[in-house]
């Protein structure tokens, strides 16, 4: 393995592919640094650099040659001369065990090395180009891969003789599928990637395009790989040697492992001392792969804090103490009309240095039944996260940091209370507040068909039979604009277009007669033109069911074919909101003033758009 | 394609782009009909349809991304419809690309400084020259200098694509295939990109192919506009023509279909599409009946 720790350094700090030398230094310091911090890679590094010393240091360390033999005192127990003992040949256990790692690690680094030159090229070339030389190879690693291997090596040991040599480089190539494949998944991963059509139109040479985008994908895994490649060569040649193939005439732990059960009954330190170092070297070389791999996964999580039922309980006790505290300690009289209302809802999510980072902060408003408030802004604006928390439907990390939530007169958020209570909220989701989310397609079940997802959750949620639910369904699939309900009622997912599906997500929405509809960008991931049709059906909808809706848009187009308020956040905070004329046409804050001026419609075509001083970076 | 002194940049005459199907023996996937588009020196196309419309696939041909089965693309008076990967190198330096997403168009493990002097490092620029260059398109495209030492994950989506921007520009190209250059983009940052296009072209004279969803984003930005649908062009003309007073079904749809922000103006703009959908909808019947 004295090439293992090398390996590893080398494998986070990027072989300079192209001329421009330092690519990549700052992932290479950081992990490098991670993988220090990792108290199980700092030990097995430290395990393999004493080892790989050792073994290298041997002529010099080691009192006697390796096959010095001592007639006189075989079998000898450990003293001042021998510190280890001797075998039954009166040779010295700790020169052998020193002598032998040189050979055992040089050979599990020659076993990996050939396994990479076969397998890393030909998974590259397979991966980039695809096509025949793909299907061929994969045709050659199949049959690789069908090869029994422990007899392949005997053979190969018959044939060859004893060399360790030998019997590493064949196993090297029995071995090398598996760097191929490997290689080839990774490099497919981002064959298509635009970063590398970008070096196409470059016109760099797909030899360059290889070195410099491709390669850096398949290093990490690579290097993982080799440790545990190299722990198993190791097994695999001492396996061997132990059952008394190997060349007796050189020390490796394996020829030592093999002497030692011979006088297992006389000495058994003779078994224990090549056993050990093996296993030592082995467990290593494991640890270290598992501590790369977590060094290159983005280490910095967050502990979660995974508070559970007694959670709830504990928070529902501090929110009475906070609930004192706090003047909005009951549903205000004179609110309990509205069908929403947030008051001064705070979002935070917990940061790896404790504070909390607040994404909603201090946000009102209120939503009646049959009426259509808009929530406007920008990626990041807290738009979402203010919409999740009414569905109660943020993620665990998240904390409410203040505020309260009230629908239909109940609060589903009570002031004081950090999380969302779902015990509230799951009576209310899907029955009386449904949701229509933005990307249709992903949000349905690929592995059922749609007349499944539709009548499921109204047997459940109505409780009514599955025929009259199916009846439903078909009525539901026809209100919402789709000509030929049976056929969509029994295609699947993948089979309808995303204008489609998504009607079928509204379908879904209204399917239980709800109060309110959430609905979080429901147009973003359309064509316009299915955009016009879907917005129209949403529209038509609320009119004749009554609903209230909230609809989270960045679109000022959208809002004003649909919603009667808007509220306009950025940063996570209320801009302003007001009936949509008044916003749309006098907005008062700066930032919507901004927002509407960045609009298309209506500007002369060729001219800047934002004013012509020197503009900041976007 | 007459050799006179105001001949296009770009031609495409008569393209068709078919994908080889994966089942076998099937009939390959036409991807692209007939396309004939012209792009005269520091003019902007602005191509518009819906997805799955084929716009993305024209320019990726022009590119030398996708397969032409038929027909011409001519730059510069050179076919390069089946050009090599040596002239493709060669003709990098006029030819210039703007992806889509700024999240996957730059590669992740490298720096930005490493990312603009690639394009230069190809046409074997020395490195302190190429570090000149790289400093001075980091300025042209409004990013701080000490950007070159930093990796596309430490910037927002606007100045990512300001990035794939300034890499476009590095050798000063001719021509520029901006492929939804600002779909991925928030309005204010849409506004500030689209501004920079503009400039751009202004102090260098370049020309884009442009492609994008938006009628709006289109009709701001090109000169002449060209519509795709179902993998051919079905109207194309000057920009404010198309945009304003287009004579294709399809792009009448597509015009009324966007909303404006304003509410009564939008109602009467809904109104205008029921009718336009209705009369499309009876000449339809009336071309069924009488087939």
């Amino acid at each position: 393995m004295s090439d293992s720790v090398e390996t590893a350094a080398a494998a986070a700090a990027p072989v300079p592919p192209a001329p421009t030398g330092q690519s990549g230094t700052v992932v290479r310091s950081t992990v490098l640094r991670r993988l220090f911090r990792n108290p199980l890679g700092l030990i097995a590094m430290a395990i393999l650099t004493t080892i790989t010393l050792l073994a290298a240091l041997a002529p010099v360390i080691a009192p006697f040659q390796e096959n010095f033999a001592n007639i006189a005192k075989t079998l000898a127990a450990p003293d001042a001369v021998n510190i280890l003992g001797t075998d039954s040949a009166g040779r010295d256990v700790w020169s052998r065990l020193l002598y032998g790692g040189q050979l055992t690690l040089l050979s599990a680094v020659l076993c990996a090395a050939v396994a990479i030159a076969i397998g890393l090229p030909s998974g590259l070339i397979a991966g980039y180009y695809a096509g025949k030389f793909e299907a061929v190879s994969n045709w050659m690693v199949s049959i690789l891969m069908s090869l029994p291997g422990l007899i392949v090596l005997l053979t190969i040991r018959a044939a060859f003789g004893p060399s360790v040599w030998i019997s590493m480089i064949a196993f090297g190539i029995l071995i090398s599928p598996s760097y191929f494949r490997l290689t080839r998944s990774a490099v497919q991963s981002v064959r298509n990637e635009l970063y590398v059509d970008a070096a196409r139109v470059s016109g760099l040479s797909d030899r360059s395009i290889i070195a410099r985008h491709i390669f850096s994908v398949v290093r990490a895994p690579i290097i993982i790989q080799t440790a545990a490649i190299a722990g198993v060569a190791i097994a695999i040649q001492s396996g061997l040697e132990f059952l008394g193939l190997g060349d007796p005439a050189k020390a490796t732990w394996g020829v030592m492992l093999s002497e030692g059960f011979k006088n297992v009954y006389l000495t058994p330190t003779l078994l224990f001392w090549p056993a050990f170092a093996m296993a030592l070297t082995i467990g290593a070389l494991v640890l270290l792969g598992n501590a790369i791999r977590d060094a290159l996964e983005d280490a910095d999580k967050i502990k979660h804090r995974r508070k559970k039922m007694h959670d709830a309980e504990h928070a529902a006790s501090a929110s009475a103490a906070k609930a004192a505290r706090k003047t909005l300690a009951a549903v205000e009289a004179g609110t309990e009309h509205h069908l929403v209302k947030v008051t001064n809802l705070g979002v935070g999510y917990p940061q790896a240095d404790g504070s909390i980072k607040k994404v909603v902060d201090d946000v009102s408003f209120h939503v009646d039944r049959g009426e259509i408030l808009g929530i406007v802004g920008e990626s990041g604006s807290g738009k979402s996260q203010t919409a999740f928390s009414i569905l109660g439907l943020l993620p665990d990390t998240a904390r409410i940091v203040g505020g309260a939530i009230q629908f239909d007169g109940n609060y589903t958020v009570a002031p004081g209370d950090e999380k969302v209570n779902q015990d509230r909220l799951s009576k209310l989701r899907g029955k009386r507040i449904s949701y229509i989310p933005q990307e249709p397609m992903s949000n349905l079940d690929p592995a059922f068909t749609i007349g499944y997802q539709l009548v499921t959750p109204m047997v459940r949620v109505l409780g009514i039979s599955k025929a009259e639910a199916t009846k439903r369904a078909m009525k539901l699939l026809s209100d919402v604009g789709i000509v030929n309900p049976e056929r969509t009622f029994k295609a699947y997912p993948h089979e309808v277009s995303g204008g489609m599906a998504q009607r079928v997500l509204i379908a879904g929405a209204i399917s239980c007669e709800p109060d309110l509809i959430i609905a979080d960008e429901p147009t973003t991931a359309l064509d316009v033109t299915v955009q016009a049709d879907v917005l129209e059906l949403i529209r038509d909808l609320q009119r004749s069911l009554g609903v209230g809706v909230i609809l989270v848009t960045h679109n000022f187009g959208v809002v004003a074919d649909l919603c009667d308020r808007v509220a306009v956040m950025q940063n996570g905070r209320l801009v302003e909101d007001g009936p949509v004329r008044d916003i749309l046409r006098n907005p008062k804050q700066k930032y919507t003033q901004t927002l509407l001026a960045s609009m298309l419609e209506g500007k002369t075509p060729m001219t800047m758009l934002v004013s012509s001083e020197k503009e900041p970076v976007a | 394609m007459s050799t006179t002194e105001n001949a296009p940049l770009l031609t495409v005459d008569k393209l068709i782009v078919e994908y080889p199907s994966k089942r076998f023996r099937a009939k390959p996937f036409r991807a692209l009909t007939d396309i004939n588009i012209t792009i005269g020196q520091g003019e902007t196309l602005g191509l518009v349809g819906e997805s799955g419309s084929g716009k993305t696939t024209l320019g990726r041909a022009v590119l030398g991304l996708a397969p032409v089965t038929g027909g011409k693309i001519i730059f510069e008076g050179n076919d390069i419809s089946n050009a090599t990967r040596k002239q493709r190198r060669t003709l990098s330096r006029d030819l210039q690309v703007v992806f889509q997403d700024p999240y996957t168009s730059l590669n992740p493990a490298l720096e930005i400084g490493d990312i603009l002097a690639e394009p230069l490092g190809v046409q074997g620029m020395e490195k302190t020259a190429a570090k000149k260059r790289v400093k001075e398109l980091l300025d042209q495209v409004g990013l701080p200098s000490d950007a070159i030492h930093r990796l596309p994950r430490e910037f927002s989506g606007g100045q990512r694509q300001r990035v794939a921007i300034a890499r476009a520009l590095a050798l000063s190209p001719k021509l520029i295939v901006c492929d939804e250059p600002v779909s991925a983009l928030d309005l204010t940052t849409q506004a500030r990109v689209l501004d920079l296009f503009l400039q751009i072209q202004n102090d260098t004279g370049v020309s884009y192919l442009f492609v994008s969803h938006d009628l709006d984003v289109v009709r701001h930005i090109s000169h002449r506009v060209a519509v795709m649908y179902h993998g051919e062009i079905v109207e194309q003309g000057p920009a404010d023509v198309v945009t304003r007073d287009p004579e294709h079904p399809y792009t009448q749809r597509l015009l009324l279909a966007s909303p404006v922000p304003d509410p009564d103006r939008q109602e009467k703009r809904r109104a205008d599409r029921h009718r336009l959908l209705e009369i499309q909808r009876q000449q339809t019947e009336q071309a069924g009946a009488l087939a």
